[in-house]
């Protein structure tokens, strides 16, 4: 017995048209389109938790390249090394390192058709350096004197200095002359460019509303290929168990969770779980200026008594790693020989030899001063109000007294000279990002930089080596000893790397994540999504 | 034969005069109230330890230079004191231009426009099913004073005075959403939709309405209870039953309509409680109008649009209460017009 083709998919619908029908009658109607059946694999809903402030790459978005919208001179592979994109090649350096020349592919154009050439580069980084345009860009570029663009097809960098990572700085995404060349200073913060931009990227912004989503079409006459995915739709939701729960009830195909939230969807055969590690740190800044923080043995006995396993299996459910400097340990660059097991005896024994005696209820006194310090954390912080409360148990264990103190950044700002704070940061794409505005005696004190006032000549002549170096042997020998450097003279105690968990649908071949940085805007297994290919559909079609 | 009726429009006259002068008092104060709101906007900002500029700059203020983040401080103007941002706020706004939201990227003006609409689409459509389901509550619980079910729903409307809104639309989204799963939790579309279609809109329309009318509820429900069963003890009431009229007639066309009439004319000092009720439904539901983009900006310290978005608030409470005044004037001419 033959039935039509579509029998029960049309009694499906029926049965749905009833029901819209009542739901109707009772003041709302049912989505019929979408009830018929699993929804294909060209779309994908990933939920995430936080929200670009805008798309434009001159404010910010997404300035470490996978911007989907938009592509830079170079981007990241999946290992983070610097492949080509809008540039042909990786760029020519002068001898003096000064010079970086990029030769563009031919033939490329914006979403809008119109042809993208050097002077949309040359405009793009033009703008930023701009002193009048109210971006955070600009301090990324600091190296950066002049852009210019000798032919359509080359664009020539002059740097002020020679910079080493300066090619890590142009996976920022090109935007067009054409469209924002009109515009100056401060105008450009509030451009219809900023929600709906065009760039040359393997996506378009079909609607963004503030607050709820972003749907992405893909963009067909993409110089890379056309994404095998048509439409990305990124929900903004804001609470971790709402997005748990709307993942688990299928609204969402994949989102980024919390390692707790995430546990539920372990056994999960149609999901996979990711756990991505990063370069996003946290740790205990000590201030130089503190009598007791700016001790050198106060500083190394904390870096000793601290429990950093138990951190990463008690706070972070397992999904960590200790952290003993400011380079990842899925950093080639990485020293793995500084790790080292918790160690309070000798801890106790380094206070004893520096003068701190333990007086009344066990807390050590030097020279009439009692080891005592505040530790500030930003309030509304869960996992930074765990590992500061964490930290301050294992520092009472040899004599530190620490009282805590959740603040806003506001309120935190004005005494961060003098009190420590739980900060967290990292960028994994070059060991000077971060690392310099942080431990540089130049930059002391400098709004959030090197907020403790840290001073280390060895480290600064480290820093300054390393950002100017680009032979990768001594690259490699010099961030060592800054490890090192740091490690004998701690200027933070290093507490933990996160990981980044995701879970995502397995209707995708070709998932897979880079290490991460401190989050912000779209970061996550998503980097590459263009490239992603709908599993072969046969469990999805009817 | 003319005398009479010119007596009466020589009050009619009167009266008219009266209202129009309350009009014109109202509105004449209206600028210097709208005024003196943006001004405190302003200072309120001023004296808050927040800073725009870290706000503007998120994450990136980290590892941004103290030169960069001063730069951007002169950018967006907020290094000048602040009467001076809210003077030449001030003379930008009379011309049309509102000036820019720090935190959406996008001028305030156009904020405003995008999702005024919709707020007024959810307080329009909640104030409607509020004044249905209050009359008709109130007429059935005053209809048999003491009786069950006046009992019934005077209890159910003094607990539900008493739930906080925000209370009551989360536990919606846990009832209707996640358990039975009859109706969207959040938004304006489905999360995989791309356009915004009216039955889309419909469905996710239908909770964040109803929680919101629900929430205005109890006031309307007890006022039409009070002041039918005043109604019911006037005398053309009780001579209407006299006269044997059916209960049903005595109810709806004799006591409703004496006990309506004032309660219709209060109506607009409600915009204060549909505000408030707005701002926590819209934020719940992820409802993308003006009231969330409130707490947004109050969150994210957008002066810029707090301030325009302040203004819009405060001239619909002044539009209500204006109304209110110049519908009680007319209905009950033993009110005094002194504005």
């Amino acid at each position: 017995m033959h039935y039509p083709p579509f029998s029960g998919r049309r009694r499906g619908v029926l049965a749905a048209t009833l029901v819209g029908a009542t739901l109707a009658a009772a003041g709302c109607a049912g989505s019929a389109p979408s009830a018929g059946g699993a929804k294909g694999a060209h779309t994908i809903v990933i939920g995430v938790g936080q929200e670009p402030d805008s798309l434009s790459p001159i404010l910010g978005y997404s300035k470490d390249g996978a911007a989907k919208l938009f592509d830079g001179l170079l981007a990241h592979d999946a290992d983070l090394g610097l492949v080509p994109a809008l540039a042909r090649a990786l760029p020519e350096v002068s001898a003096d390192g000064l010079t970086y020349t990029y030769r563009l592919r031919d033939r490329l154009s914006f979403s809008d058709g119109r042809p993208l050439t050097s002077a949309d580069v040359a405009f793009t980084y033009r703008t930023i350096l701009d002193p009048t345009v109210p971006t955070t860009v600009r301090s990324d570029l600091a190296a950066l004197d002049r852009v210019a663009a000798p032919d359509p097809g080359t664009v020539v960098f002059t740097l002020k200095y020679p910079y080493a990572p300066f090619p890590q700085r142009t996976t920022l995404g090109i935007v067009p002359e054409h469209v924002l060349g009109t515009l100056t200073g401060p105008a450009l913060t509030t451009a219809e460019f900023n929600r709906k931009p065009i760039g040359s990227g393997p996506y378009t912004v079909d609607t963004w509303r503030a607050g709820e989503k972003l749907v992405l079409k893909a963009n067909p006459n993409y110089w890379g290929g056309e994404p095998a995915i048509k439409q990305v739709t990124f929900a903004f939701i804001l609470d971790d168990n709402t997005r748990a729960t709307r993942l688990a009830a299928g609204d969402l195909d994949a989102a980024a969770l919390p390692p707790k939230l995430a546990e539920r969807f372990a056994k999960d055969r149609t999901r996979s779980t990711l756990k991505v590690d990063t370069a996003d740190y946290r740790g205990v800044m000590l201030p130089s200026g503190n009598p007791v923080t700016g001790d050198l043995a106060v500083r190394k006995a904390l870096d000793l008594a601290v429990d950093r396993g138990a951190m990463v299996r008690g706070i972070l459910n397992g999904d960590g790693a200790p952290a003993f400097g400011p380079v990842a340990p899925s950093s080639p660059l990485y020293a793995r020989e500084l790790e080292h097991a918790v160690d309070a005896p000798a801890a106790e024994r380094l206070l004893d030899e520096a003068g701190w005696r333990k007086g009344d209820g066990g807390i050590r006194v030097k020279d009439g001063r009692a080891a005592r310090f505040t530790l500030l954390y930003p309030a509304g912080d869960a996992l930074r109000k765990d590992l500061a409360l964490a930290y301050v148990s294992d520092a009472k264990r040899i004599g530190i007294d620490i009282s805590v103190e959740g603040l806003t950044w506001d309120a935190i700002e004005p005494r961060m000279r003098a009190d420590a704070l739980l900060m967290g940061q990292g960028a994994p794409y070059d060991p000077d990002f971060v690392s310099y505005e942080t431990f540089h005696s130049s930059l002391a004190g400098q709004a959030f930089n090197n907020p403790g006032h840290y001073r280390n000549a060895s480290v600064d002549a480290l820093l300054t080596e390393g950002r100017t170096t680009r032979d990768p042997a001594r690259r490699a020998q010099v961030y060592g000893d800054l490890q090192r450097a740091l490690a004998a003279d701690p200027a933070w105690t290093f507490l933990t790397y996160l990981k980044h968990v995701y879970v995502v649908d397995n209707d995708w071949t070709g998932v897979g994540a880079q290490v991460e940085p401190h989050p912000h805007d779209l970061v996550g297994p998503w980097w590459n999504i263009e490239k992603w290919v709908p599993r072969a559909a046969s469990a999805t079609t009817s | 034969m003319g005398a009479p009726g010119g007596v009466r429009d020589h009050v009619v006259n009167l009266r008219l005069r009266g209202l129009s002068v309350l009009v014109a008092r109202r509105l004449a104060a209206a600028p210097v109230v709208l005024l003196a709101v943006t001004f405190l906007v302003f200072a309120l900002g001023a004296a808050s330890p927040f800073d725009p500029v870290r706000q503007y700059a998120g994450d990136a203020a980290f590892t941004a230079s103290a030169r960069n983040l001063e730069q951007i401080r002169a950018g967006l103007g907020a290094d000048r004191p602040f009467v001076a941002q809210w003077w030449s706020w001030l003379g930008d706004a009379l011309t049309g231009d509102l000036g820019a939201s720090r935190s959406l990227r996008m001028p305030v003006g156009q904020v405003i426009g995008e999702r005024l609409g919709w707020t007024v689409l959810l307080v329009s459509v909640a104030f409607v099913l509020t004044l249905v389901g209050g009359m008709a509550l109130g007429i059935l619980a005053a209809r048999r004073r003491g009786g069950v079910l006046d009992r019934c729903v005077t209890g159910a409307m003094y607990t539900l005075e008493a739930a906080p809104v925000f209370w009551l639309a989360l536990g919606a989204v846990w009832l209707f959403a996640l358990r039975l799963d009859l109706l969207p939790a959040g938004g304006l579309t489905d999360t995989s939709a791309s356009v915004v279609t009216a039955d889309q809109v419909g469905a996710h329309l239908v909770l964040p309405a109803a929680v919101l009318a629900v929430s205005q509820l109890p006031w309307f429900v007890l006022y039409i209870r009070q002041s039918l069963i005043a109604a019911l003890a006037e005398e053309h009431v009780l001579g209407a039953r006299a006269r044997g009229l059916r209960e049903r007639t005595v109810l709806l066309r004799h006591a409703l309509r004496s006990a309506l009439l004032p309660f219709l004319t209060l109506l607009g000092s409600r915009v204060p409680e549909l505000i408030t009720g707005a701002l926590l439904v819209e934020t719940v539901f992820s409802w993308p109008g003006v009231a969330s983009a409130t707490v947004q900006a109050a969150l994210a310290l957008d002066f810029p649009l707090l301030t325009a978005l302040t203004v819009l608030a405060t001239a619909a409470v002044l539009i209500g209460n204006l109304a209110a005044d110049v519908l009680y004037g007319l209905a009950d001419p033993r009110v005094a017009l002194d504005g």
